[in-house]
């Protein structure tokens, strides 16, 4: 309590230097904070996203589906029992049926993926009543980005050629009903989403899917043959990019937090040479080396408490204003889940974990120099006799 | 009673590849209320044997008691509560912290014996009187002229009432007022209090007021004479 009562004292006291190192720890300090809660933003809305658009709660795959490999494809399906019906109408799982298909708009050729979606499904966010109509012919919809790689627009026609389950081709006119626009890649590039019936009809496989999108009630437990694919599968490769930007953005932050860490190096080395008639007076009176060590390792370190609360001062209504507006990024198109306005996310874990490593790795670069005192003869110092 | 008892004392201090010694063979024993001067040219050894009594320094050779503890076997730990509880301190540049006010420059030396709020307070106001400083107490030292720092760096001293003082040429930075009034302030302590005064000086004002005199030469005591201020002393 008394080291830091004087360190307090001894740093207020030293003025300007002070608030220059406390200012560039504390940008530090709200930098480290803003950019991993950008990520943690990014996280949550990108899980959020990604939970609502493509893998619900948790799936439940075909034993032999397994989406890296498209071979798997033709032979993954298989009849929805009773019991999956049931749950189906009880709107806790849809059915989705997977096949590979060509396209060609206007006059292209491209590989698409055709998806057989239930119309009245609400587990997912894509709009599949879109694919209600009384209208003849075959519907689909596509989200933005297809739409934009195939220069489709609603109501526009497209031919589209497939295997059935025999391996035969078949082909048919689709016309686009409608184009949404959604937050995740995997969803929307080269996809194609037409009505489950239809599909299960072009592919001569009746009441038969890939794959069963969960909804959050689902309490069914294991399904017959099918193999539940849980969030933390489903979302690795999200968590993998998320940890890679981290990583990336932890090396800037380092680099920043080294800059403001130096500045304090700098300072405590100063700091103990041009004090040591004040750590003389300090051993004279009484005090031990080591308290006199603390006593200059606390003064460092409280450079990393005045940031924190400098930090707040400006940090906290910045957090505010841009938890409220978000950080607008345009339309990004870089085939990862993102949305145009990311919401920073600011965890009580990340602010502690933050304040933690700006004030041990704070408190440890004023030690290092403060260990010379240890070793200082005081009647040298007592002197100011440069050691 | 004896409360530092210096019996053969030498201290050396490496130079070069060779060592200069700065106090060879000194005896010398100081009793409780003493108000003392080493007194010598620059280099005599007066700051060396200051700091071995004041237990900043240890001997090379021969055994310095104080306050029956023998200062080259003590650990640091054990130094340091040995100046906290029982030796005041006095400097010539007073060595006052800056950041702090008289009163908490004051205190400090409190602080370290962990005295509770209310007792600190009153001992803190005390000393200050003492040195009659009251008025300044939230001045800083920046703020004070030399004599006043060095009332405060006596108030310092005292706070913790020490059994013993030791002060480094405190006058030398003072004009001959405030030297005076330094040391009529120490003269009434050691009266008050009984406390051992020692002083390293060779200011001919300081010498006036002592009541006993060693004198160093070459790091030896060449005389340690008693006066009672009748012309009256005892030269060894």
């Amino acid at each position: 309590m008394l080291a830091l009562k004087l360190a307090f004292k001894n740093l207020l006291g030293a003025g300007l230097r002070t608030w220059l190192n406390v200012s560039i720890l504390s940008f530090a300090f709200v930098l480290i904070i803003f950019y991993n809660g950008l990520l943690d933003g990014w996280n949550r809305q990108g899980i959020k996203d990604t939970k609502e658009w493509e893998i619900g709660e948790g799936q439940f795959w075909h034993p032999d589906y397994d989406e890296m490999d498209p071979f798997t494809i033709q032979v993954a399906h298989a009849s929805l029992s009773g019991k999956v019906q049931d749950f189906v109408k009880d709107g806790k799982l849809t059915p989705i049926l997977i096949s590979e298909a060509t396209a060609y708009p206007q006059g292209r050729m491209r590989s698409v993926v055709l998806k057989g979606i239930d119309p009245k499904q609400t587990i997912l966010k894509i709009p599949s009543e879109d694919l209600e109509t009384t209208d003849k012919g075959t519907f689909a919809i596509i989200g933005k980005r297809m739409a934009e790689a195939t220069k489709l627009k609603e109501g526009d026609n497209m031919l589209v050629r497939w295997r059935d389950k025999n391996g035969t081709y078949d082909a048919r006119e689709i016309q686009i009903a409608a184009v949404f626009k959604c937050n995740v890649p995997p969803v929307d590039n080269g996809q194609i989403y037409i009505s489950l019936d239809v599909l299960q009809e072009m592919t001569s496989l009746p009441n038969e899917a890939t794959l069963l999108v969960t909804s959050d009630d689902y309490e069914g437990g294991e399904l017959e043959d099918w193999v539940f694919k849980d969030l933390d599968f489903l979302l690795n490769d999200f968590y993998d990019l998320i940890a890679a930007k981290k990583g990336g953005a932890s090396i800037m932050q380092i680099v920043l937090l080294v800059l403001a860490l130096l500045a304090i190096f700098d300072t405590q080395v100063l700091s103990i040479f041009r004090r040591q008639k004040e750590i003389g007076t300090y051993i004279a009176m009484g005090m031990t080396r080591m308290q006199v060590v603390g006593i200059f390792t606390v003064e460092g370190g409280a450079h990393s408490i005045l940031a924190a609360i400098v930090g707040a001062a400006y940090g906290i209504p910045l957090f505010i204003y841009l938890d409220k507006v978000g950080i607008t990024f345009g339309t990004p198109d870089m085939g990862i889940t993102i949305s145009e306005t990311i919401y920073p996310y600011y965890s009580v874990q990340l602010i502690i974990m933050s304040l933690l490593l700006v004030v041990i790795s704070a408190t440890i670069v004023s030690y290092l120099p403060a260990r010379k005192i240890s070793k200082m003869k005081p009647t040298d110092a007592l002197k100011g006799k440069l050691q | 009673m004896a409360i530092i008892e210096i019996n053969n004392l030498v201290k050396r201090f490496p130079v070069g590849k060779g060592f200069f010694t700065a106090l060879n063979d000194v005896n010398l024993s100081f009793g409780e209320g003493e108000f003392a001067g080493l007194v010598g040219p620059s280099g005599s050894g007066k700051t060396t044997l200051l700091n071995i009594i004041g237990s900043l320094d240890t001997p090379s050779e021969g055994t310095a008691f104080v306050m029956e503890k023998s200062i080259a076997e003590l650990t640091h730990k054990q130094s340091a509560k040995l100046r906290n509880k029982h030796i005041g301190f006095i400097f010539q540049t007073y060595n006052l912290l800056p950041v702090y006010t008289v009163y908490e420059n004051v205190e400090f030396a409190l602080l370290l014996q962990n005295m509770n709020g209310t007792e600190r307070k009153k001992a803190v106001m005390q000393a200050l009187e003492w040195v009659g400083l009251t008025d300044k107490i939230k001045s800083k030292p920046n703020m004070l002229s030399g004599g006043e720092c060095q009332r405060v760096a006596i108030a310092r001293s005292m706070v913790k009432k020490p059994q013993i003082v030791l002060a480094d040429e405190p006058t030398a930075n003072l004009d001959s007022t405030n030297s005076h009034h330094i040391l009529q302030t120490m003269e009434k302590l050691n009266k008050e209090l009984n406390t051992t005064f020692i002083f390293a000086t060779h200011d001919e004002k300081v010498m006036k007021y002592m009541k006993r005199i060693v004198s160093l030469k070459d790091g030896q005591v060449h005389k340690d004479e008693l006066l009672n201020h009748s012309e009256n002393s005892n030269q060894l």
